[in-house]
């Protein structure tokens, strides 16, 4: 089998500077992040104006951290006009006052020269809960405000906030069969996209990589499906594979040594192994059925992949050994694919086909109860937020593709929608390691 | 780029044409060929820059009528070629036969419903369902490649049965 291949991966290790790479040039279509479903038991909490800014430009910080509340779901931040003061400072604050307008936290700050200092105070027992004084430059405020946001929503729920960490999607304008294809990578919040790739051609799951640096994707340029690795800090681009048929479906091994991805020959797809540093191919599926659409178990020694072999599309799980026996995983539904496991490696969103409708759901994977989180008509490509508390995913609004964020148990839901073409494919960055 | 597009857009409207009625009428075919025709020489003269817009060979010719029915339309969750789609594949594999040299791609597509990756796997076999009537009917394995684009490269717009029903196809497309 290796041999057979090593010609290929000569050819698919060949270093490629992407033509077609635009590297983080600045996109149109900015993201508009609507709520569609509340919560009710959302926690109330006051981000005051912070001291040394305009309020309501776009890196008002007070107005980033509580966005970033709102959209996590878990809390209810207290409206600007509603505000009957505006301290900077802990001492400032008269606790009664926001006693009164119902506020359990209230957050404080002000932006010096190089830093931006906050606070975050108990209302109701008067005590500070935490303060921190974070470097910043006028060019870094938002990515700052949205630290600021992780440390909060860190403290007050025990979670690791995913507020600085980014989103990766896929863009289409124009009519078919004239469309262009746009990978973007914005801000959780959708603010500041950028376009890493742009073609005439498809373009389609993009994955990234476990440090959160590189994404890998299929790229349909030169009009055969080929797999592609794109370090975003530099704009290096490799083609990592492009055999005959069908290259698709990437994932990233834990380690972020190996790829898996799902090739065909004669038209049947299987799931692979290719080692990144070596361009060895391990073939890991051999089924005359759609084998496709691979994600590693976390000890990076298994993979759940959708397999039509039974009939219809089913996820299925392959233990990396000599043996390599797959066995079933979902039995609840006639349509479950393309599995995400959650960052704790107990549950796996997919897409599964309820009451007539292609919707998102997460499954328990101890006990198979399945649970569905979504209500439209065709959901897909959900994703994890690192710390598992929301997933993003793909969904239609008013005959466009738009991407929904819903929490993990399925009470919140938001939209973020494009004021023209479809956006789709989403994937969430894991969490980058602190330097 | 430019000449996939013509063939794109020539692709499309007379797949359009041929969907909404699968069995040939006249007078519908009439206008079709004259757009086509139009179409197929502006292609040609750019394949082949010595020859006139007028003086088609008789492969070109064979090849502009192919061109009129070079889609296939398959069910919801199905590769089987459907009847009346027998005589078109059949077309194809006797040009094929025909003319050793020319090249043929079948792109397979899904419509939009369910998860894109496994799309891309139902594009493909009914890509290959197509590339093996071709070839019990005697056209060689090298004139056919196959791609599959799943539902990334929609003929039509639209979350309705109509666009889905456009949707689910194979489009046969010559390189020359």
């Amino acid at each position: 089998m290796h041999s057979t291949i090593a010609a290929f991966a000569r050819r698919a290790a060949a270093l490629l500077l992407a033509p077609l790479l635009l590297a983080a040039a600045p996109s149109h279509a900015q993201l508009r992040l609507d709520i569609t479903q509340g919560v009710r038991d959302a926690v109330p909490i006051a981000v005051v104006p912070f001291g040394g800014q305009v309020e309501g430009g776009p890196s008002d910080i007070a107005a980033v951290v509580a966005g970033d509340l709102r959209m996590s779901g878990r809390f209810a931040p207290l409206e600007r006009q509603d505000m009957v003061a505006r301290p900077t400072t802990g001492s400032e604050i008269r606790y009664e006052d926001w006693r009164l307008l119902k506020s359990d936290f209230i957050v404080v700050g002000r932006v010096e020269a190089d830093a931006v200092t906050f606070e975050l105070h108990n209302v109701r027992t008067g005590t500070q809960l935490l303060t921190q004084r974070l470097g910043a430059t006028e060019k870094n405020l938002r990515a700052t405000a949205h630290r600021i946001a992780d440390l909060i929503f860190e403290r007050l729920t025990g979670i690791p906030g995913a507020f600085s960490t980014r989103i990766a999607y896929v863009a289409v304008d124009g009519q078919p069969p004239s469309q262009r294809y746009r990978l973007i990578v914005a801000d959780a919040d959708g603010y500041n996209p950028r376009t890493v790739l742009e073609s005439r051609e498809p373009i389609m799951s993009p994955a990234w990589s476990p440090d959160g640096q590189s994404l890998a994707y299929v790229s349909f340029e030169g009009r055969l499906s080929a797999i592609y690795v794109q370090r975003l800090t530099t704009g290096e681009r490799r083609r990592v594979s492009a055999r005959a048929g069908i290259n698709g479906a990437p994932a990233w091994s834990p380690d972020g040594t190996k790829l898996a991805l799902t090739l065909s020959r004669d038209g049947n797809l299987d799931i692979y192994t290719l080692d990144l540093a070596t361009q060895t191919l391990t073939r890991i599926t051999s089924d005359d059925a759609i084998d496709t659409e691979a994600e590693w178990a976390k000890d990076g020694q298994s993979l759940y992949f959708t397999s039509d072999r039974a009939g219809s599309a089913q996820v299925y799980r392959v233990v990396l050994d000599e043996a390599r026996k797959a066995q079933r995983v979902t039995f609840t539904n006639n349509y479950n694919a393309r599995p995400r496991l959650s960052p704790d490696g107990k549950e796996l969103a997919m897409v599964t086909l309820d009451r007539g409708a292609y919707r998102i759901a997460v499954m328990d994977i101890a006990s198979r109860n399945l649970r569905v989180l979504t209500a439209g008509r065709q959901d897909e490509s959900p994703s994890f937020a690192p710390n598992g508390a929301l997933l993003i995913y793909a969904t239609r609004d008013r005959g466009r593709g738009a991407l929904a964020i819903v929490s993990a148990d399925g009470s919140f839901q938001q939209r973020l929608s494009s004021d023209q073409g479809d956006v789709r494919d989403p994937a969430w960055q894991p969490f980058q390691p602190r330097g | 780029m430019k000449l996939m597009h013509v063939l794109a857009v020539a692709v499309l409207s007379l797949g359009l044409a041929a969907c909404q009625k699968p069995t040939k009428p006249d007078a519908a075919a009439g206008s079709a060929t004259g757009d086509a025709g139009a179409q197929t020489s502006a292609v040609d003269a750019s394949a082949v820059p010595t020859g006139g817009a007028t003086a088609l060979t008789p492969q070109q010719q064979a090849l502009a009528e192919l061109k009129q029915k070079s889609v296939v339309y398959f069910n919801f969750d199905s590769d089987e070629i459907d009847q009346q789609y027998v005589p078109v594949v059949a077309a194809h594999a006797a040009y094929l036969v025909k003319y050793p040299t020319a090249r043929v791609r079948l792109e397979g597509h899904t419509d939009e419903r369910g998860s894109r990756e496994y799309n891309i796997g139902l594009g493909e076999r009914r890509a290959q369902t197509v590339r093996r009537a071709l070839l019990v009917q005697g056209v060689a394995e090298a004139q056919i490649t196959t791609v599959s684009y799943g539902e990334e490269r929609p003929a039509v717009a639209g979350s309705d049965e109509a666009a889905y029903a456009q949707n689910r196809r194979v489009e046969f497309v010559y390189a020359q």
